[in-house]
């Protein structure tokens, strides 16, 4: 990448040219935070064009009636391959971008608790990622939804290696999931700089910090989910047997103890990242602030009531389905307060309509919408009719593509210019933002009317004459068009590189404190590390000597040197992983092996060396 | 486990506390889950089983209660070993953490014994829900148990070479806290699955 | 400025503490053996037993983890996972009916 930092780069005794120099091996072994970031930025964005690339296949195969496209096994692939990028290949792995390059710079950190440890997850989650999706070369991808019900699931019903890569995957992506999340909660917990209590804290942090602790306590459930299954289809044991009286409910549960509490995982960040974008365009503090953060703590917990909303349809019973009813009701509140807080900071503030807020204010309208079917769906009697129907991929859409993806978006163009140091085209971004807004509503809104009409989920065709062509037409042409609208984003990120203006530390006259170094910051981010006296330090009255930037008088500070452990033991684990998927002993030792051999040299080499 | 702090980084705790130490906690806080989701398979499936062997046929609670026992005093050996390092007394500090991990083996030893008993008795993973339910939750703990094992013999290998000294007390101290978490959890698991029948 | 020392900060229980909390736990675990054994105290067994385990796990926790003396944030750490555990685990065994005789 051409890019390199803004100050002086030259120091004696240590050798960068820029905050991204270096060739392959640099970055193998890289233990710093921003280039782990933009590792996995790259590989998200990836991944989401891939999960993209499906769904457009989905949606020309759907185009038609009867249509013979892709035939039934392709498409169970597809829609199962295409939900399970997105989520675990996409939208997460790029959160862990921004929460990666942002969040030590917004505490005041030079990097995160546990560097090695962040290099680790980035490595096991990328490596975990090829592992998943070259199932297409061995026999198929996973091919019985990214939620994977017994006991479709089982060997009988799914024979062949299809449902292990997932199973296997997916145990090894929780594996980096929860590494990078119990890093992120030393990090924020430990290293906020000087006069930064947790009531001063940027909110894309405190969301940070609560989907970190979403992440530790939602993925052991899916673990053991992962496991019961993974025993029967390996071990033959008899957990979602029904012959042995195995319940395949209980896998049902298991899976959606972790999968609610997983949405807001997905949602949270970009809740985050609005919650920075709207006060800066707007030019005033956000509003509520306190508010905001408690409602964040109220959804996560509550987040962990309401899985069940999940399985209405399943005959738990009027107790039960009433319980979770009203909990998923409940739920609606507190993210009802963060609109309107942020409703209340664009009020009577200087707004400056530029792509980032575009995006958030997207997003807003976007989410309400998602927000609003949700409501509708968590009236049990209700979601009878809506479940498994096309009202629900409406919803599911709206707030994670509509929601999630134009948080995602409105980050990407507020941080690109301090990731790259260069300013985006306003132009192509706001054509990017009207041709995606446009399209994304033309694709999915329709979509809650072929629900209501009876059209299920899952399934790669539907009978011409019940009334379903139009809307599923005007559908696949949104998602042309959407697919599209990437285009220019992509060409816009290029263009940024090669020849964008210089962005200086603080374009946006932004507030908070990674807007006080160079862009991109230099490796040591702080020559000084920073001091705090409140909320958004950067428009405090009396900066006096709270933000000393890059002062070059004070020596660079040392940092952690490279280190190839992390990637040996995330390359171990790939290996158990395919000795495992393969049931191959040997290779099960050489993987564990490889584990132990890079984890006690990790133990063993000091930080700085 | 490192040889060298976050200390060696510069980097300053906001709250005073420990990295490795604020690490541990909240990994284990996330091992309360993995256990919790253990624990519903197993409550969930007992009684459940169509076939035996059941519960009632092979679970010895003397013998395991002598195991628990043998688990509860290796925590005690672990907090000696803590207070020793923390002395600065490294010859009984390594006594200590050796008798831990001893006695930690000893646990193991049981389990496996267990374990070929009721296989012998008709009992594996694949039998009925109880086996598979029952394994798992115990084979869990005794992965978790192993590690603990191999991380205290590793501990009292750089103590013999002098590498371990009062200096590396917190390195100790996430040791322990570790063990002491994984017994813990066993006190949940002999009560749920061996006196709750 | 680098990580203080915590020891010197918190109060430390002595080896004889220790001690002492060791032969609790071992004879608490012999009431739960002998209370198991003992057919007249059938109907209460359940709470018995449970509230002697949450004895035992109470002690590990506060003395041999230490968390009765460490920095509150530690108990933050521990016992909100605990308490979404905890919540999970009744929910299931409600919905499962494992509290049904």
């Amino acid at each position: 990448m051409a890019v390199t930092s803004e100050s002086p780069s030259t120091s004696a005794g240590h050798a960068h040219e820029g905050t991204y120099a270096g060739g392959l091996l640099s970055w193998i072994t890289t233990v710093d935070h921003k280039r782990i970031g933009v590792m996995y930025g790259v590989s998200a964005f990836f991944f989401f064009l891939v999960g993209g690339l499906e769904a457009l296949l989905i949606r020309l195969q759907l185009g038609s009636a009867e249509n013979t496209l892709i035939d039934p096994d392709l498409y169970n692939q597809l829609f199962t391959m295409h939900g399970t990028t997105m989520v675990f290949l996409a939208i997460m792995p790029l959160s862990a971008a921004f929460f990666n390059f942002i969040v030590p710079l917004q505490i005041g950190a030079r990097d995160v608790a546990f560097p090695r440890l962040n290099a680790f997850s980035f490595w096991v989650f990328f490596l975990g990622a090829l592992f998943m999706n070259a199932s297409f070369l061995f026999g198929g991808a996973p091919d019985a939804g990214w939620f994977g019900y017994a006991n479709l699931t089982s060997t009988q019903y799914s024979p062949g290696m299809r449902v292990d890569f997932w199973v296997i995957g997916l145990l090894v992506l929780g594996v980096s999931s929860i590494a990078a999340a119990l890093n992120f909660i030393v990090t924020i917990i430990n290293l906020r700089c000087e006069g930064m209590t947790l009531m001063r804290m940027p909110l894309f942090t405190w969301m940070t910090l609560i989907t970190s602790f979403l992440l530790v306590m939602a993925f052991p459930a899916i673990t053991v989910g992962l496991v019961l299954l993974m025993f029967d289809r390996m071990f033959g044991t008899l957990f979602f047997n029904p012959m042995a009286g195995g319940d395949v409910l209980l896998w049902q549960h298991l899976f959606w103890i972790f999968g609610h509490p997983e949405v807001y995982i997905l949602l949270l960040p970009g809740l985050g990242i609005v919650s920075e974008v709207i006060p800066v365009f707007s030019r005033k503090p956000l509003f509520g602030y306190a508010f905001v953060v408690y409602s964040g703590i109220l959804i996560a917990f509550l987040g962990f009531g309401v899985w069940a909303h999940h399985m209405f349809a399943v005959g738990l019973g009027p107790v039960a389905n009433t319980v979770f009813s009203a909990a998923t009701m409940l739920i609606a509140i507190p993210t009802g307060v963060k609109i309107f807080n942020w409703i209340a900071t664009l009020w009577g503030g200087s707004l400056r309509l530029r792509t980032p807020l575009y995006f958030a204010l997207g997003f807003i309208a976007m989410f309400i919408i998602g927000g609003l079917s949700g409501v509708m769906h968590a009236s049990a009697p209700t979601d009878l009719q809506q479940t498994d129907t096309y009202f629900i991929v409406a919803h599911i859409h709206y707030v994670l593509f509509g929601g999630v993806m134009f948080a995602l978006f409105a980050g990407m163009y507020y941080w690109i210019p301090k990731v790259t140091g260069r300013m985006m085209s306003e132009r192509l971004g706001k054509a990017h933002f009207w041709m995606m807004i446009i399209s994304f509503n033309l694709t999915f809104f329709p979509q809650h009317f072929l629900g209501l009409h009876g059209m299920p989920r899952r399934t790669f065709t539907y009978e011409s004459g019940l009334g379903f062509e139009a809307m599923n037409l005007m559908s696949t042409v949104g998602a042309m068009l959407l697919g599209a609208s990437m285009l220019i984003f992509i060409w816009n990120v290029l263009a940024t590189l090669k020849k964008g203006a210089p962005a200086g530390n603080d374009p946006w006259e932004a507030s908070t404190l990674e807007w006080s170094i160079a862009s991109p910051p230099p490796h040591y981010n702080f020559r000084v590390l920073p001091a705090v006296g409140g909320r958004d330090p950067l428009w405090a009255e009396d900066l006096t000597e709270a933000v000393p930037g890059d002062d070059p008088s004070t020596p660079e500070p040392h940092m952690p040197g490279p280190s190839y452990f992390p990637f040996a033991t995330a390359v171990g684990i790939l290996v158990l992983a395919g000795g495992g998927l393969t049931l191959t002993l040997p290779v099960v030792f050489v993987g564990v092996a490889l584990i132990l051999f890079g984890i006690y040299g990790w133990a063993f080499q000091p930080l700085e060396h | 486990m490192s040889q060298t702090d976050a200390a060696a980084m510069e980097m300053h705790s906001a709250t005073g506390l420990p990295n490795r130490k604020v690490l541990m906690w909240a990994f284990i806080g996330s091992e309360c889950m993995l256990f919790g989701s253990l624990i519903i398979v197993y409550m969930v499936y007992r009684g459940k089983s169509l076939v035996g062997p059941y519960p009632s046929d092979l679970l010895n609670i003397p013998f395991i209660t002598v195991t628990t026992f043998v688990l509860l005093m290796s925590s005690l050996m672990m907090v000696l070993a803590l207070s020793a390092v923390q002395r600065g007394d490294m010859k009984w500090g390594k006594i200590w953490l050796f008798m831990t991990a001893l006695l930690g083996m000893v646990f193991l030893g049981g389990q496996v014994y267990e374990f070929s008993h009721f296989v012998h008795e008709g009992l594996t993973l694949k039998t009925n829900l109880f086996g598979g339910s029952f394994f798992l939750l115990t084979g869990t703990h005794g992965a978790h148990v192993a590690v603990g094992v191999l991380w205290l013999l590793s501990l009292v290998f750089m103590a013999q070479r002098g590498k371990l000294t009062q200096a590396n007390a917190e390195t100790v101290e996430i040791a322990g806290l570790y063990w002491h978490f994984v017994d813990v959890v066993w006190i949940v698991l002999f009560t749920l699955i061996y006196l709750l029948v | 400025m680098t990580q203080t020392h915590q020891h010197a900060d918190h109060a430390h229980p002595s080896n004889r503490t220790y001690i002492l909390v060791a032969a609790i736990l071992g004879v608490i675990t012999a009431v739960e053996v002998g209370v198991f054994y003992l057919e007249a105290l059938e109907p209460v067994l359940v709470p018995i037993l449970l509230v002697l385990s949450a004895a035992k796990f109470t002690m590990v926790v506060g003395f041999f983890m230490h968390l009765k003396f460490d920095s509150k944030l530690y108990r933050v750490l521990f016992v909100g996972p605990l308490i979404v555990a905890i919540a999970v685990m009744m929910a299931m065994f409600l919905l499962y009916g494992v509290f049904r005789a």
